[in-house]
């Protein structure tokens, strides 16, 4: 069992760029270690994890025995419209890890007077 | 040169040491004013945290990348959760987990029933077994450190109080003996280390006090949470000394002389290391 958690600026407003942080919890036994008993442990590494919005891919990244247990993913995303997050990644094992986060963006504040 | 003249001032001070501490023990009871002479004076003592780098310091105060935090989340889900044949969680005896605080804080403990010193994590699995009735968690398990963690997470910002008194008075000294006798191929002993050089870089990392106040710790290297008393385990493994056997009481009575050294630092849980 894997989970992960998703971390999101507390408001997000149109035309922002702004960052998103997601934590998978995930042993990404690199296949080289041994265990506590000395039996080699096989690998089982995140190989594949993908971020759709709107139907559309906006961040992939494909791991492999370097990245560490546990990995923190960054990356930026521009505001244009709510929606939803659907987080995928797979792991050597079959495993598919799934998240799903509702974005909302407000608006772009209209008052503000625009920029010259 | 100077290394046998060292000994035979050490040997000839150890001597007046003896003599006046049995003059003195004789004349006002005190038998153990020497043998609990702090070797890093209380204002001195520093967390493993001021001895690691800005990454650590970075990671372990990110209250979302602590790879510690899905741990402690395991640890309350753990808590609550109903096992074994009496059909109790944690939390149907102790209620919630704020009656924990300060548990941390005062082991490892003679347990009164048996006489034997146990650490938070026997104490846990003591309960597992005899008040729960459920099955085994073994050593450096997942789930036993995570309910370990989330225990000793009640004691966070708390200072160490351990008793030395009474039945742990002989865990202590054969602690204390363990602690200042050299051992292994390298010939060390940890004072050496963490007594006397501490803050001076060995390899590419500094050596700390050896404080047990973070444990159980993320240890970036295991890629996992580590008890105090695999750390120790791994401690041999650096002077090349044969380890005890898992569970074996020499740990605890390491840990309880550490715990004591320690006295007056604060928890600090969910923490990092290298």
């Amino acid at each position: 069992m894997t989970t992960a958690r998703l971390q999101l600026p507390a408001r997000i407003v149109e035309g922002d760029v702004f960052k998103l942080r997601l934590l998978v919890q995930h042993p990404m036994d690199s296949g080289f270690l041994r265990d506590l008993e000395g039996v080699l442990v096989k690998r089982n590494v995140i190989r594949h994890l993908q971020c759709i919005f709107h139907d559309k891919e906006v961040f992939r990244v494909e791991p492999t025995t370097g990245t560490s247990a546990n990995p923190l993913f960054e990356f930026y995303l521009r505001a244009t419209k709510s929606g939803e997050l659907y987080f995928r990644w797979v792991d050597d094992k079959g495993y598919i890890g799934e998240l799903r986060q509702k974005l909302v963006i407000e608006p772009a504040n209209q008052s503000k007077a625009p920029k010259p | 040169m100077s290394g046998p003249k060292l000994c035979l001032w050490g040997l000839s001070r150890c001597l007046i040491y003896f003599l006046l501490l049995n003059v003195f023990g004789l004349l006002f009871h005190l038998p153990m004013a020497a043998a609990q002479q702090r070797l890093i004076a209380l204002d001195k003592l520093q967390s493993g945290l001021a001895f690691t780098g800005p990454e650590i310091l970075d990671l372990q105060g990110d209250d979302f990348a602590n790879p510690g935090l899905p741990f402690l989340e395991k640890g309350a889900k753990l808590w609550n959760q109903v096992s074994g044949k009496n059909d109790k969680s944690c939390q149907s005896c102790h209620g919630e987990l704020k009656s924990m605080k300060g548990a941390a804080t005062r082991y490892p403990a003679i347990d009164k029933a048996s006489g034997h010193l146990f650490n938070l994590e026997d104490r846990i699995r003591h309960c597992r077994q005899k008040r729960q009735k459920a099955a085994e968690w073994p050593l450096e398990s997942e789930e036993l450190l995570s309910i370990t963690l989330y225990v000793t997470s009640a004691s966070n910002g708390m200072p160490i109080k351990v008793s030395i008194d009474g039945k742990a008075q002989s865990h202590f000294e054969a602690g204390q003996n363990i602690f200042t006798t050299r051992q292994g191929q390298m010939n060390l002993a940890c004072t050496q280390c963490h007594d006397q050089r501490y803050g001076i870089k060995l390899f590419t990392d500094k050596l700390s006090q050896g404080q047990p106040n973070a444990y159980p710790a993320y240890r970036i290297e295991w890629q996992r949470l580590a008890s105090l008393e695999r750390r120790l385990r791994f401690c041999y493994t650096g002077v090349k000394a044969e380890i005890p056997a898992w569970g074996h009481e020499d740990m605890r009575n390491i840990s309880l002389y550490l715990m004591w050294r320690a006295q007056g630092l604060k928890i600090e849980v969910p923490s990092v290391r290298k």
